[in-house]
């Protein structure tokens, strides 16, 4: 088997698309039936365990969303998706009771590490020393704070495999764990903030995974922590014509920091698979939380056969006093991206900061910004987006700046750059931008350019390669970006630039 | 009846029964009923309609009145002896009372040799063509085309000979008299011929506390070479609904400035729909709102670049006071073949109370790659550094903030270039400017 999936990997290489996380894990999964009913939310429940509460909160978004419809005004197209032909659940086999990295099956250990994950060496390497020096927090662990220790949840298909870390988490009493583990252990946390952020009928796409999610990410930061490490979940889509909806829900208590890291992918398909995650944040007084994406599901071949429609609800709640959310996105794959990650600035002081690269090629389509909505007095929120499109691929920015009557002295500043690299591709701009209060500033400014000639001169003049030269001048575009990225993850992305315009020359 | 009826709100019950009792033996009927079953079918505008998100027409427009009685001559006189607005510009004058061309009112002289003029009245008298003899705009996208189309009563069909060098700036000017609510629909089509020069003024006005409705359409068709000042000065009564929509379309190396002043209306809507259908062509389009009490002032732009080498520079700014609201959405639109286009658009508000609100949507929408396109959007109020700088220097606060608004709005206004024109719109935003001190020290 391995033999034959690396011939795969190197015929997949020689791809124009060069998606390099294409594999496929041959893993025998539990699936539900296919079809969206009421026996289907019950079912996902009752995998889950949950309580009843749980249950009648899922059905309830269920009967909602059967009485909406899908939005429209995103530039977006795609044919229309049969919801009674995907399954709302998949689970690999191996998966029960109580899990430790032993039990989890090998084949989802191997998928992790091929996709540069390896869940197993980093917990035995780090967590293993500090258990025996015994120093958890205060010894090294503060020092190595943010030099490549990373808390990983990975979640496979429907359900999470493994969380690493949890014990050392424990002990500076932060909770990272599935949120399925959340609502059977600490429903009274869940139970407060499930829903609070994004409301369940907030939209379709959210409605449906209010009523269908499987599994995602829980963190509790608790009064006054920081948090030892950088925490993660890594999302994988295995299982065909699966959906994948996950929720993932962090708060940050008073005086807390958390930094979060999101990472995804998906094997390559004919078909089209479906990604409606929720992620809701919420920031108490001086609470910050710091959450990174790099978005990488399949994207669909160069004609735009198969890829991932992502289409995602992700908005936090600056609840408390002077307290901050950050978002920052590298958006290379899919092949639909609907996606407006949020701050809603309800304590005074707060502050929302929005930072974005997307990436479209082939036959792409991204749409996705970001809503910074001011309530609060003297909030500020700021907006770094940079598109970035290339072959027959669309690519737009969307974003909504408001103040409210109250939002005195509020404060935003938007720039959003475009770059055109081809002349198939569409780059698109749509700002909101309104203000009740008078003491409110706004400016907002955008461009749209192509590559200057000047620029390529100088680089090929240096013996660069066409697509080095625009991977060097893409990088520098978004390099006020890349700087907000963890470290880890800096790397990483100006790699994957390079790869997602692979194809885009010439 | 297949369709489930919408239930229609009370204003367009009122149009419908208004469309009902038009003259059953109009030669344009047919025209008439397809336009006016095209607004129906979506009915008016709301914010759910994403061109209209700002300005929900369905919600601002309760009434509807009937199409406007024509003004007797005395009325019609007095009403004109109001819209004054260029008095101090050399000017030749085509007068539209209630919608009606007032022959008796206008005056040609100086530009007669240069002009081809009819009003549209006559054309329609003799069937439909004319009517899409520029447009190609479908009704059915536009609510404002739509009920123009449906309702439309005359206009000026004007052209400016190929190669003419206007002397004297043109004004079609749009006046309401009476006191009896009513509306008033007009269709302008404007053809400037090859290598033409020309001034035009559009002029609306009428009396305050009458609820009448102006509903204006203007077709510009701008000849290759030719180069062409428009501007809208619109100074509509307190109480009335303006809809407006200028549709520019401008051939080979043509030069388009278009500029609308907007200080009127309870409700205005001023919309631009400017196309290039020539290469290397250029628009420079611009335009203040000065609101206050609760006024909603609604400038909507959409420049269409189709062709290569075109250059489109967008100015707007708004002063808004009270519980006024402004509202600004530009779209810039790059088509693939539009390389080289250079296309900036920028829009600034000042919001001088706590009631006042703005909203602005600049967009750009870009399939072309070898351009240079950006936009810009600022909203806040009078800077406090500016301020105290003046009052340093010993001038009240008042007079700082009236010479800072003035200053702001002042840069959009001298763009315009022609000395008279510029210094008429100023003198307007002063005269607005002082009153709105007296309501903000009162």
């Amino acid at each position: 088997m391995p033999a034959v999936q690396e011939t795969i990997e190197q015929v997949r290489a020689l791809d124009v698309d060069k998606y390099k996380y294409g594999f496929e894990t041959q893993i025998e999964s539990d699936l539900a039936p296919k079809g969206l009913n009421e026996e289907t939310v019950r079912l996902i429940s009752a995998k889950k365990g949950e309580p009843e509460w749980m249950t009648d909160w899922r059905l309830e978004a269920f009967r909602r969303w059967q009485t909406m419809s899908e939005p429209q005004w995103a530039r977006v197209h795609y044919p229309k998706i049969d919801y009674q032909e995907l399954h709302y659940y998949a689970a690999p086999k191996s998966m029960s009771g109580p899990r430790s990295l032993d039990e989890v099956d090998p084949e989802i250990l191997a998928t992790y590490e091929k996709l540069g994950i390896p869940l197993k060496e980093q917990e035995i390497l780090a967590g293993v020393r500090n258990a025996e020096t015994g120093d958890g927090l205060d010894g090294e662990g503060g020092g190595e704070y943010g030099s490549g220790r990373v808390a990983v949840d990975a979640v496979f298909d429907s359900v999470s495999v493994v969380t690493t870390f949890k014990k050392e988490l424990a002990k500076a009493g932060v909770i990272f764990m599935p949120i399925s583990e959340a609502i059977r252990e600490h429903p009274e946390l869940v139970r407060k903030y499930l829903g609070s952020v994004v409301p369940v009928s907030d939209n379709f796409f959210a409605t449906l995974n209010s009523a269908v999610f499987s599994d995602g990410s829980f963190v509790y930061i608790p009064k006054g922590v920081r948090c030892p490490m950088e925490l993660s979940t890594y999302f994988r889509i295995n299982e065909r014509k699966t959906g994948q909806f996950e929720r993932t829900l962090i708060i940050a208590d008073e005086g807390s920091y958390v930094s979060y890291l999101e990472g995804c992918t998906a094997p390559v398909r004919d078909e089209h698979q479906l990604h409606a995650a929720v992620v809701e944040l919420v920031a108490l007084d001086d609470a910050e939380i710091k959450y990174s994406t790099v978005q990488n599901w399949y994207p669909g071949d160069a004609e735009g056969r198969g890829g991932v429609y992502n289409f995602v609800t992700k908005r936090g709640d600056c609840r408390g006093r002077n307290a901050k959310i950050s978002w920052t996105q590298v958006e290379t794959g899919s092949a639909i991206t609907w996606k407006y990650p949020s701050c809603i600035l309800r304590g005074d002081g707060s502050r929302g900061e929005f930072y974005s690269i997307a990436i479209s090629n082939g036959r792409q389509q991204v749409d996705s910004g970001t809503k910074m909505i001011h309530l609060g007095k003297n909030t500020s929120s700021r907006i770094i987006s940079k598109g970035i499109a290339a072959g027959r691929s669309d690519n737009t920015y969307r974003g909504l700046v408001s103040a409210h009557r109250k939002a005195s002295n509020a404060r935003n500043f938007t720039q959003c750059d475009s770059l055109l690299i081809g002349d198939k591709c569409g780059a698109h701009t749509v700002p909101y931008i309104e203000s009740k209060n008078a003491s409110a500033v706004f400016e907002h400014e955008a461009t749209t350019s192509k590559i200057s000639d000047d620029q390529m001169f100088y680089c090929l003049q240096r013996g660069m390669s066409e697509e080095e030269a625009v991977a060097l001048i893409v990088n520098g575009f978004v390099r006020d970006v890349l700087q907000q990225l963890p470290m880890e993850f800096m790397a990483e992305t100006q790699k994957l630039i390079g790869i997602s315009l692979e194809g885009s020359v010439g | 009846m297949a369709e489930p009826t919408r239930i229609r709100t009370k204003a367009e019950e009122a149009l419908a029964n208004h469309f009902a009792a038009l003259d059953g033996d109009d030669p344009i009927r047919e025209i008439r009923a397809t336009a006016f079953d095209a607004f129906l079918s979506k009915g008016l505008p709301h914010r759910r309609i994403e061109d209209w998100k700002y300005t929900d027409l369905r919600n601002l427009m309760r009434e509807a009145p009937g199409p406007a009685v024509p003004a007797g001559i005395d009325d019609a006189r007095a009403a004109l002896a109001g819209a004054d607005v260029f008095d101090g510009v050399d000017r030749a004058r085509l007068v539209f009372v209630n919608g009606v061309f007032m022959p008796s009112l206008s005056d040609m002289a100086g530009v007669a040799g240069d002009i081809e003029f009819a009003s549209l009245n006559a054309f329609l008298a003799r069937g439909g063509a004319v009517l899409d003899r520029f447009a190609g705009t479908d009704p059915g996208e536009s609510p404002i085309l739509a009920l123009n189309s449906a309702f439309v009563r005359d206009g000026a069909i004007l052209r400016v000979k190929d190669g003419a060098k206007l002397s004297r700036a043109v004004e079609i000017a749009n006046v309401f008299a009476g006191g009896k609510p009513g509306l008033q629909t007009m269709r302008h089509q404007v053809r400037i011929g090859r290598g033409a020069e020309a001034t035009i003024l559009e002029t609306f006005s009428g009396p305050d506390g009458v609820a009448y409705q102006t509903n204006a359409v203007t077709e510009v068709q701008v000849d290759a070479d030719a180069r062409v000042r428009w501007v809208v000065a619109q100074e509509e009564g307190a109480e009335a609904i303006h809809l407006h929509m200028l549709i520019p379309r401008i051939a080979d190396r043509a030069v388009f400035d278009p500029f609308n002043f907007a200080t009127g209306a309870r409700v205005a809507r001023a919309e631009i729909r400017l196309a290039f259908e020539g290469e290397a062509a250029s628009a420079g389009i611009r335009g203040i709102a000065v609101a206050r009490g609760r006024q909603h002032l609604d400038a909507t732009l959409i420049v269409d670049h189709a062709l290569p080498n075109c250059t489109s520079k967008e100015l707007f700014k708004a002063a808004i006071g009270g519980e006024a609201k402004g509202v600004f959405q530009g779209k810039i639109i790059v088509r693939p073949d539009a390389q080289k286009t250079d296309g900036q658009m920028m829009s600034q508000a000042l919001l001088l109370s706590d009631g006042a609100e703005f909203s602005n949507k600049p967009e750009l929408e870009i399939f072309a790659d070898d351009v240079i396109c950006g936009h810009g959007a600022t909203c806040g109020q009078i800077d406090e550094d500016m301020l105290f700088f003046l009052r340093s220097r010993g001038i009240d606060k008042s007079e700082a903030e009236r010479l800072l608004i003035q200053a702001f709005l002042a840069e959009a206004i001298e763009e315009i270039g022609e000395e008279a024109v510029v210094s008429a719109l100023e003198a307007r935003t002063r005269h607005w400017l002082g009153a709105e001190q007296e309501v903000l020290s009162a």
